[in-house]
């Protein structure tokens, strides 16, 4: 039960992060034809027909809208509009109708790379079949007559064929060959290419012996493992992409005259004055120069508490602003930024991790050469033996199509594909096949903090001990900010009776809080300082209070919520064999209360340089660290790690640099990822054993001179039947519960609407 | 043998054809959306597909 309005609680919270200008609407639309414009919106939340129907609904409606469609297997929306008179609300429409939606860009994912493969695999898989029925009457042993005229047509089919599907292989194979490497194109584009030549002049020659059918069912095999890959490595990217960008695309410049234009963020220079609103993100690096208020600072730094900033005060790209409106004056451009300076970081740091080698090129290093000799070896042999040179080279060609590593090249993805698979379900996404070769090695696992171990919102401590009055006083006055410890407050009255009190006048202080007058009664509710008349008074270890006229009512304490599940996944890694530590870049206390609760070595107060510096040397001393973090301080750390995990919250860059990003609250994706990774690598291991095992018994008879172009056939399929039959044996671990929401008032209301 | 030729011309282009076919359903985009279109049938409402990739060339 996984449908409709699932991401409920998910807008709660992302509601201050998702709003869009229509200048920034009108920013990443593109013009379709004339006055018209098209704008891509991503939709996490579309699960099923009766999400299509509401949305499709929803938009058409709106003035000015021509079309809206709903791609449900994407969750994007496709708009058309008119554009006169600025962009129809999108996503205030969307929202109303209980979807979170997000801009999308569609320029940046153009590459025709999926339709190449798909093309090439259509076009061998016809030219395969075809050839092998002729194939299948010559062996059944066709009149010599009939023969020659099959190898003309087998050839008029495999020619165009071998250019259109081969070009992948040919194409990757030289270029490796160009930089002085080789890798595992090198010999199939050898093997293929040769095949197909000594087929051409037997053809010509009216001789019996033709490998049309090998050369491109070879091909064949090899595209459909090509494919799985990069359909995989596709999707993931596709669904990482359409998560929230956490990064501003534009904001507010105030302009000599007073004015105000919407402007990219690449367009802001040091100077410009900048209106941030509640709710936005800093857009670049800036001072303030005017106002008062709280920044959400957890993705950057770590720091669960939100920082106070006043006038002079320095702000970074990419914190969030909570309570009031501020003017600020931008010290740096985009690429001068903090979030810019986080990614080169992280691109220094992923410098170290380029070393690593898949699998698959590993064995291929091994592997061409081998091949490669041994072909030259039996030529030699049977030129020595016997002197026909003809023989001799129809024979080192049959041990170079025999060894064609046609099985190795289904070997890794067709396990990798399944066991991302497994994960996709699971709501875990797979950058690439080596990630998981990557995943299946580490041996100790360092987790961030803020928003990674615990949620990136605290939560009421001991809320069964106050009473249920005040707290719903307390939450009635919260509802009016942003603040953390506000949302904090309304979540823990959320069950209880609203508070009879109405209040006629609401203000919010930035740095100290709320303000409410009702009748002749003020209620303050925020710092003890602050808002009891009295500092004598001992209020005990509350950060927040309520007050009635200054006098003390309740006093609230704040913990860090921890994320599902945690204390069972670190149990789990543990038991496991992993080492696991936090590091964090929060302050010492409350890093200390969340490492002892899970009872695990910690680091505080760590910069971004630091978490690198960790991860080096925990690298030197031979430890193969995963780094699960997701603020844009771990961004470094996170590529610098061996492997890594991030949660779908994570910053733009975080999700970008992790290797996994798991999209489910529990954090036992994370002992669930190792151990798919590690099954994941006994069986290609195996199927590497299953592999060289043929090459053992099939190479000798190749050698002997004793395969015919039947044989050939024969043993390639069943060896790529075997590896496939063996991947397919993956059990993948148990499943993670769904975190069960109440949906079922909400997709039932859904059902509904669809059946009137 | 000569005079069954023309069954193999038959066979490879049933082929061509099935080739063809698929060639131009990937690109009209009819495995764009694969888990919308099995629910799209359900809606009453007229239901021609949209363009939402450029068609290449």
């Amino acid at each position: 039960m996984d449908c409709c309005g699932s991401g409920a609680e998910l807008t709660a919270a992302l509601t201050p992060a998702a709003r869009s200008s229509d200048g920034e609407v009108l920013l990443a639309s593109r013009i379709v034809s004339d006055g018209m414009r098209q704008t891509d919106l991503s939709v996490p939340t579309m699960h099923c027909g009766a999400c299509v129907r509401t949305i499709e609904k929803a938009l058409g409606g709106l003035a000015g809208v021509q079309s809206a469609r709903a791609n449900l297997s994407t969750k994007r929306v496709t708009v058309r509009w008119h554009f006169d008179g600025g962009p129809p609300p999108f996503v205030e429409t969307l929202s109303r109708a209980g979807f979170e939606a997000h801009l999308f860009d569609v320029e940046s994912d153009e590459d025709g790379a999926p339709s190449e493969l798909i093309r090439a695999l259509a076009v061998a898989g016809f030219a395969s079949s075809n050839i092998m029925l002729l194939s299948v009457s010559i062996w059944s042993g066709a009149e010599a007559e009939t023969r020659d005229l099959f190898h003309w047509l087998s050839m008029t089919i495999a020619l165009p064929a071998l250019a259109y599907s081969g070009r992948i292989f040919f194409r990757s194979g030289w270029r490796a060959l160009r930089h002085g490497r080789t890798n595992m194109d090198v010999p199939i584009s050898l093997g293929v290419l040769l095949a197909f030549g000594m087929s051409i002049y037997e053809t010509v020659q009216h001789g019996p012996h033709a490998y049309f059918d090998a050369s491109i069912s070879l091909l064949f095999f090899l595209l459909i493992g090509r494919t799985l890959d990069y359909m995989m490595r596709e999707r993931a990217r596709l669904a990482v992409k359409s998560l929230v960008r956490l990064a501003a695309r534009g904001a507010f410049v105030v302009q000599a005259d007073g004015t105000q234009v919407y402007l990219a963020v690449e367009q802001i220079a040091p100077g410009m004055s900048v209106r941030l609103g509640a709710g936005e993100r800093v857009p670049v690096d800036a001072t303030v120069s005017k106002g008062d208020s709280e920044l959400d600072v957890s993705l950057v730094s770590g720091e669960s508490v939100p920082l106070h900033v006043s006038m002079g005060s320095t702000v970074r790209a990419g914190t969030l602003n909570l309570t009031s409106p501020l003017m600020l004056i931008a010290t740096a451009t985009a690429e001068n930024s903090f979030l810019a300076e986080m990614v080169r970081m992280m691109e220094a740091a992923e410098e170290g991790r380029s070393g690593y080698r898949r699998i698959a090129d590993r064995a291929a290093a091994l592997y061409a050469p081998v091949v490669h000799v041994t072909a030259f070896l039996t030529f030699m042999g049977w030129m020595f033996a016997t002197g026909d040179l003809h023989n001799a080279i129809t024979i080192a060609i049959a041990v170079l199509i025999i060894t064609c590593p046609c099985a190795l090249g289904l070997a890794v993805p067709i396990v990798q594909v399944i066991a991302a698979q497994r994960l996709f379900k699971n709501g875990i996404m797979v950058k690439d096949g080596s990630s998981f070769e990557r995943l299946a090695e580490i041996d100790t696992v360092v987790f961030d903090k803020t928003g990674t171990l615990t949620s990136a919102t605290p939560r009421l401590a001991s809320a069964e001990n106050i009473d249920g009055a005040s707290l719903s006083l307390s939450a009635a006055l919260a509802l009016h900010s942003r603040h953390p410890h506000s949302q904090a407050l309304v979540e823990a009255a959320s069950g209880l009776t609203r508070s009879p009190v109405v209040f006629d006048d609401i203000t919010e202080q930035a740095g100290f809080g709320l303000q409410a007058r009702s009748g002749a009664t003020i209620y303050r509710l925020g710092r003890p300082s602050w808002a009891v008349a009295n500092p004598d008074v001992t209020v005990g270890g509350a950060s927040v209070v309520l007050t009635v006229n200054g006098q003390w009512m309740t006093g609230f304490c704040f913990e860090d919520k921890l994320r599902t599940d945690a204390a069972e996944t670190v149990a789990k890694l543990k038991q496991s064999g992993l080492r696991v530590e936090i590091v964090s870049g929060d302050r010492n206390e409350s890093v200390q209360l969340v490492a002892s609760a899970l009872d695990v070595p910690y680091r505080s107060d760590v910069t971004p340089n630091e978490k690198v510096a960790r991860i080096k040397s925990l690298s030197a001393a031979g430890e193969r660290v995963l780094m699960v973090g997701d603020g844009l301080n771990d961004t470094p750390a996170l590529a610098a790690a061996h492997a890594s995990m991030a949660p779908a919250s994570a910053s733009d860059v975080g999700r970008c640099a992790a290797d996994l990003v798991f999209l489910r609250q529990s954090l036992l994706a994370v002992p669930l990822a190792v151990s798919i990774a590690r099954e994941a690598r006994r069986l290609i291991r195996q199927n590497f054993a299953l592999a060289i095992v043929y090459n053992v018994v099939a190479v000798p008879i190749a050698i002997m001179g004793l395969v015919t172009p039947l044989i050939a056939a024969v043993a390639m399929s069943g060896s790529s039947i075997l590896v496939v039959a063996n991947a397919l044996r993956f059990k993948g671990g148990q499943r993670i519960p769904t975190s069960a929401a109440p949906d079922d008032a909400r997709s039932a209301a859904a059902i509904l609407e669809v059946a009137e | 043998m000569k005079d069954y030729f023309y069954l193999i011309l038959i066979a490879l282009g049933l082929g061509l054809t099935a080739l063809t076919a698929f060639m131009w359903s990937l690109r009209a985009g009819q495995y764009d959306d694969l888990d919308g279109a099995a629910e799209r049938i359900l809606h009453e409402e007229t239901d021609a597909p949209i363009r939402t990739t450029q068609p290449r060339r």
